[in-house]
């Protein structure tokens, strides 16, 4: 073995270390396999599950048993399995706001740190904007104005005013490292400024940008099942925020104890996808800094 | 000087969002409009063209009018304390507005003095002492609030209490069979049916409101003058209330102007709910209804109002706390 490989651990290593920190803190372990689950049941669970949409009057709101374990709707479809197949839509929709807020979270955030200037100024101006006007009554006029019809246009509506406090985060984070000896050093060699952004810069704000990801994609999924709740956007009968619209509006089945079971069934799937999300956040910030480690 | 430059950031800021909400509501109004002038038509008998002509004047619209003036004109209108018309209701969202802000500030401001007030005290409990069972409980405590959006809060506590058990009304802001009025069974009547909005609120935000407070007061203890207060032998209660909990409250009240700004628009998701007729439930209402006046005019205070908050909570901190100037 030589002494360059005993210095720098392999990447299998750091994945080890980064998973035993992850699973010594407890809390953040149950967040790692609840996220995992939600996983497994908007990739795989669709496949496994299927959803019958037909519509069976007499088997309305049936109690949970073996053969619908969540009971079924207004119309006697099985609610697990519209549970499974909403988390795809949910989760896919939560994931692409959360990458279209970190991209512009980042550009902007690059932008005004490295360019500085007037420049500078008038994109804060714009974050501090972003930041002071609440995002749900912005997310509600948008929606209303640009028909929603599929997650992408869905997931662009929930980022256009949610990137404010990542942008300025980044910025300051950039303005703190643009001074360091080591970018210093990248500028004296004459490297491009595209390598000292992707190569120099980007490493070092990923870690934060990433517990940042989950935190956004937790709000993604507040915000567009509130929108579907209120049923400004509907365009998927599963998505869980269309069953809560269903159960609170339509269907009524939280006036009826028979209903209970499907108007809670997204709720507690809710609560949960979120408290995975907050736990595991949590635990990756402990892990990507150490100084949180007791 | 820097409050000069305060007030002009602020301006900035309003001015862009007026900008922003006017071209991008403004975006077709007309079919609205147009089924406006319909039943114009179909009540009063008079023709298409006249009930347009109307219709357009009660609106202040007008297809051929240049956009330039037709901002200048609604700028102005704001200006003057125009908040505009609602289609909707065929009125101007001032009356409206009159209408629902008592309803959303009555709510809103005892929410959040309970859940602040609670919170703060909590916060002070688990910073004096560490190591109690009160810790993990608000901390899980605040993790369950965290991860629950507040609309299923507030739905649970509707099923529970409101449809389930019958304690409290499913909706509205008071029983319609009693007279408004400066009434004991009146305000005994909007008491009873603020208790679920109130709670709901209240115990969405009480857990963030001990965190804020622990944080801030766990920094304060490390002060000197906490050590010496403690060398002066002071009562524990008097150093816990007065030393730690006064200036641990300071970064808090800044928080505390601000939600009272942003109250101004209500929770649209809590106030539909409970069919609370706050500003949030009339915004729903603009919103599925596509009354482009009334969101457009809604949009425009609560922007406003959160705008004014955020600048008062600026210049009051400075105040409060003479440590702290307002940076350049």
């Amino acid at each position: 073995m030589t002494a360059a490989s005993v210095a720098q651990p392999s990447r299998w290593q750091a994945w080890y270390t980064t998973f035993r920190i992850l699973y010594r803190n407890k809390r953040a372990f149950a967040g790692f396999i609840i996220l995992l689950l939600f996983l497994l049941m908007a990739t795989v669970g669709p496949y496994l599950v299927p959803l019958d949409m037909t519509a069976r009057y007499d088997q309305r709101y049936l109690p949970p048993s073996w053969e619908h374990p969540l009971g079924t709707d207004f119309v006697g479809r099985d609610t697990f399995a519209l549970i499974v197949h909403g988390s795809r839509d949910v989760l896919s929709i939560a994931f692409l706001a959360a990458l279209f807020t970190v991209a512009i979270a980042l550009t902007v955030g690059m932008i005004a740190g490295l360019q500085g200037g007037m420049l500078d100024v008038v994109l804060m101006l714009l974050t501090n904007t972003v930041l002071t006007i609440p995002k749900f009554p912005v997310m509600l006029v948008f929606a209303t104005i640009f028909r929603v019809k599929d997650p992408v246009s869905l997931a662009l509506i929930l980022s256009i005013w949610a990137w404010g406090g990542l942008a300025r985060a980044v910025r300051s984070q950039i303005l703190s490292l643009k001074e360091r000896e080591f970018i210093e050093a990248a500028r004296v060699m004459g490297l491009s400024l595209y390598h000292i952004i992707v190569r120099e810069l980007l490493p070092n704000i990923m870690p934060y940008v990433a517990i940042n990801f989950l935190y956004i994609m937790k709000d993604a999924i507040t915000a567009s099942v509130g929108l579907m709740l209120l049923g400004i956007i509907p365009f998927s009968a599963s998505n869980w925020g269309m069953m809560l619209n269903l159960a609170t509006k339509q269907a009524g089945a939280i006036y009826i104890p028979q209903g209970l079971y499907y108007a809670l069934s997204p709720m507690v799937a809710i609560i949960l996808f979120q408290l995975g999300a907050l736990f595991f956040a949590h635990g990756l910030d402990e892990v990507l800094n150490p100084r949180l480690r007791s | 000087m820097v409050i000069l430059k305060r007030v002009g950031v602020a301006l900035v800021t309003l001015f862009f969002v007026t900008t922003l909400t006017f071209f991008v509501v403004r975006n077709t109004p007309g079919d609205a409009l147009q089924e406006w002038a319909l039943e114009i038509v179909q009540t009063y008998g008079i023709s298409m063209e006249d009930a347009m002509k109307q219709v357009r004047a009660m609106y202040a619209y007008d297809p051929d009018e240049p956009v330039i003036s037709q901002y200048i004109r609604y700028v102005k209108g704001l200006a003057h304390g125009d908040l505009g018309t609602s289609i909707l209701y065929k009125t101007s969202v001032n009356k409206i507005v009159l209408q629902a802000l008592p309803w959303t500030v009555f709510v809103l401001s005892t929410s959040l003095l309970l859940s602040f007030t609670i919170g703060a005290l909590l916060g002070m409990a688990i910073a004096w002492k560490r190591k109690t069972l009160l810790d993990p409980i608000i901390t899980g405590y605040a993790a369950l609030t965290g991860a629950t959006p507040d609309y299923i809060t507030a739905l649970i506590l509707l099923i529970i209490f409101a449809i389930n058990l019958k304690w409290f009304p499913t909706k509205g802001a008071y029983d319609p069979a009693i007279k408004p009025g400066f009434t004991w069974d009146f305000i005994k009547s909007v008491l009873y049916h603020g208790v679920l909005p109130i709670a709901a609120y209240t115990f969405e935000n009480t857990a963030a409101w001990a965190l804020a407070m622990k944080g801030s007061a766990v920094s304060v203890l490390g002060e000197d003058y906490i050590m010496a207060a403690r060398a002066r032998g002071l009562k524990e209660r008097r150093i816990m209330t007065r030393y730690m909990g006064r200036n641990a409250m300071l970064p808090l009240v800044t928080g505390l102007a601000i939600a009272f700004g942003g109250m101004m628009g209500g929770s649209v998701l809590i106030e539909t709910i409970f069919n609370y007729p706050g500003m949030g439930w009339f915004f729903n209402e603009a919103v599925t209804r596509r009354d482009y006046g009334l969101m457009q005019g809604l949009f425009f205070l609560t922007a406003a109002s959160i705008i004014l908050a955020n600048l008062i909570a600026d210049l009051l901190y400075s105040r409060l706390d003479p440590r702290i100037r307002l940076e350049e």
